[in-house]
């Protein structure tokens, strides 16, 4: 809460937020307290390591995730897997949707080849499902209020939010339409949605033992979902504070240039 | 330059002498660096320099980028992604080129609105108005043409809309609208010729920021009291002014410099808050979003543009008087250029013959009513055209979507759509009816005498002479 102060003092000059809100929401989003968030956020390595298990044995069956290249899971900022891993992984993972991937197409072999750590991960268009690359920077979790803007300053966009909801905001109740079953969900803007529950809990099983309740499953989908949609959000935080600090230094010795500079013709005496 | 007596340059060794005998550049740049300003500006002075370095920004930033994206629907979002992710500290020009955007307008609003209340737009600075103007037209156009080129689903449908609203014109709309877009519907045409024209316009205004430039050298500047330098004799003009460099380029770097700490917390801690969220999905003509909104810095012209719905009275006479021609599309269309044009001809709708804000008690209520519609028009502008205040709970408005056909006769009532009526109306009557009217029955406050009166009446130790 103290970081998300600090900001809101630098930023106070007041930029207008409107176009930030259009006002189609869905349901309750609650604020979850990521890691990654506020100026000094951070990914956790663990939970996106997680949470690329969790895309992996779960979410890859229905969606694709065409923008990200696998051998990003490598890099500085990210799960940062051994590179000897991520080349495993990528020989291992499979291409459920052919047809949306034809540049993976092997015609002696007849089927998609092998990928490898330079191969983006496939898309998948076989079950209609969205591609998840820039998903959490695709959605809002956050409105308002009135319009204007102020909780989105506050909470951020909520787009890992927002997932979190989705996957955690299942009824139970379910509706066939003109041959589609829809789940009830709490989070999504209609109430029905066309996934089927991914979730329950006990999903995975990780490696370190770490919790799979439904709402840590969800959480660390979630952030995992983040750094796919925005991988180089630590070197851009880290950047903004290097500017920043930059530019507090120079335009305090600014300040006191001009103060000095205009004291005679203000008749002021200087003690500089 | 600017009639106010000041030295020129001289050049002193033999080499600048001759250059400048042949070409008088160097002498230029020294009257551009040296011009007499009033001593007297107040921080909102310091907006033109800060829309210099947007320019710059934009421009330097934007030809990187151009170096890695491809314009072409099937590949316009994926190089973007490629810039985001791939090329190195791609993803640092990008945020700083798209929030580059929205200080570009910040500033350009501030700018404006200091013109407005310190009345720079007067004689004899008209032509300096009009220059602003059409840069202002052309950020706008060179703004919403940028936004399209990622190719998101924002992009997409609000080339839509926006492009749909020259279709609106009687008779010949479709065909220019054709013509426009280079085919039936937005498409790669569209794409490939907004990307030409967002790379050419920079370098227009450009040029433009020169004339701008040149022409208010050329009367000098304003200033907060809106009285003239003494042009009388050097011995005065120097007790009113100061020279551009140090005194003013050392104020305006240190005011860029704050600017720009909050611009660089925007751009490295939050950098897509001022975007929308649906333009990180990839256009597609199948599937419209549920709320087309543009970027931020358009709503107030986008709220005025929807105010004019069919339901509205003068809507309705128009309508009937111009035999349907002039449609509540096309009302809309021609309100929103119209509340620019409005605008653009303020030298000649204001009558007041004091120029500055500060000395008109009438002028300061108006202007600041216009000020908050302006700010409420940037809201209702984002609403969704649905969005009704139902009542105050412990003292904050609260709001709800209207359902259709719900019954509102119990609520106090104020819409977005409807705020935004009551602000299109006052905006053009502040322009059409208040400036012409206030000029005739405003008695002005009394005035300083000249510049250094004023600065004498801030720093009351500066009657003294400088301690130089």
């Amino acid at each position: 809460m103290i970081k998300k102060l600090t900001l809101s003092a630098l930023t106070a000059l007041g930029l207008s937020a409107s176009a930030a809100m259009a006002a189609g929401s869905g349901g309750h989003i609650h604020d979850v307290d990521f890691s990654f968030e506020g100026p000094f956020g951070k990914y956790d390595q663990m939970q996106l390591q997680r949470g690329l298990q969790i895309f992996t044995e779960v979410c890859t069956a229905c969606h694709g995730m065409k923008f990200v290249p696998i051998r990003t899971l490598a890099d500085e900022g990210g799960p940062e897997l051994p590179e000897d891993q991520v080349r495993a992984y990528a020989a291992q993972y499979p291409v459920n949707d052919e047809a949306a991937n034809m540049h993976l197409f092997d015609y002696e072999e007849g089927a998609a080849r092998p990928l490898t750590e330079n191969d983006h991960f496939p898309a998948n268009a076989s079950q209609n499902a969205p591609d998840l690359s820039l998903m959490a920077k695709a959605r809002a979790g956050f409105h308002g209020p009135a319009g204007t803007g102020i909780n989105q300053f506050l909470k951020g966009i909520g787009g890992p939010e927002y997932i979190v909801a989705i996957l955690t905001g299942y009824t139970g109740e379910e509706k066939v339409e003109a041959g589609t079953t829809y789940y009830e969900n709490t989070a999504f803007s209609t109430g029905w949605i066309a996934m089927a529950p991914p979730l329950y809990g006990e999903d995975v099983e990780f490696a370190d033992g770490h919790s799979n309740e439904l709402h840590h499953e969800a959480e660390d989908v979630a952030a995992f979902l983040m750094w796919a949609a925005e991988p180089k959000m630590m070197a851009r935080k880290k950047a903004g504070f290097v500017a920043v600090t930059f530019l507090v230094i120079l335009t305090s010795l600014l300040f006191l240039t001009n103060k000095k500079l205009w004291a005679p013709h203000k008749g002021k005496k200087t003690t500089l | 330059m600017s009639g106010i007596p000041h030295d020129h340059y001289e050049p002193k060794t033999g080499f600048t002498k001759a250059v400048n005998s042949r070409l008088p550049i160097i002498g230029l740049i020294y009257d551009t660096l040296m011009i007499p300003t009033p001593k007297n500006l107040n921080w909102m002075w310091i907006w033109g320099i800060v829309l210099a370095f947007c320019l710059a920004l934009q421009i330097v930033t934007g030809i990187v980028l151009v170096m890695h994206y491809t314009p072409h629907v099937d590949l316009a979002f994926r190089s973007v992604e490629h810039i985001m992710r791939d090329v190195n500290g791609g993803h640092m020009l990008r945020y700083l080129h798209a929030n580059g955007a929205s200080l570009f307008f910040f500033a350009v609003y501030l700018h404006i609105f200091r013109g407005l209340y310190y009345g720079s737009y007067k004689a004899p600075r008209e032509i300096t108005w009009i220059i602003g103007m059409i840069i202002y037209l052309l950020m706008m156009a060179t703004g919403f043409m940028g936004y399209v080129l990622p190719w998101g689903q924002m992009s997409f449908w609000g080339a839509t809309v926006i492009t749909g609203l020259f279709g609106a014109i009687p008779f010949i709309g479709e065909p220019i609208q054709t013509w426009l877009l280079g085919g039936p519907a937005v498409d790669n045409a569209t794409l490939n010729r907004f990307f030409s024209l967002h790379y050419l316009l920079p370098f227009v205004i450009a040029g433009l920021v020169i004339v701008h430039i040149w022409a208010f050298h050329n009367t000098g500047n304003n200033n907060p009291t809106g009285v003239e330098v003494r042009r009388t004799s050097k011995a005065e003009a120097e007790k009113d002014t100061l020279p551009f460099w140090p005194y003013f380029v050392i104020k305006d770097l240190f005011a860029l410099g704050v600017v720009l700490i909050a611009f660089f917390a925007v751009v490295g801690f939050m950098p897509n808050y001022l975007g929308h969220p649906d333009n990180y999905i990839e256009a597609n003509p199948l599937s419209t979003p549920a709320h087309i909104v543009p970027e931020w810095y358009f709503l107030p012209f986008y709220a005025i543009l929807r105010a004019f719905t069919a339901d509205v009275w003068l809507v309705q006479i128009i309508s009937f008087l111009t035999g349907g021609i002039v449609d509540a599309k096309f009302f809309g269309v021609l309100a929103m250029f119209g509340a620019i044009i409005a605008m653009a001809l303020v030298p000649w709708t204001d009558t007041s013959s004091v120029r500055s804000g500060k000395y008109r008690p009438m002028f300061k209520v108006a202007y600041w009513l216009l000020v908050f519609f302006f700010l409420g028009l940037t809201w209702a502008g984002a609403q969704g055209t649905d969005l009704i205040m139902v009542g105050i709970l412990d003292g904050h408005p609260v709001f709800m979507q209207a359902l259709s056909g719900a019954d509102f006769d119990n609520t106090i009532g104020m819409s977005a759509p409807g705020f935004a009526l009551i602000g299109s109306a006052y905006w053009f009557g502040y322009f059409f009816v208040i400036l012409p009217l206030l000029g005739i029955i405003e008695k002005p406050l009394p005035m300083p005498a000249t510049i250094e009166e004023d600065f004498i009446a801030h720093y009351p130790s500066a009657a003294k002479e400088p301690a130089e």
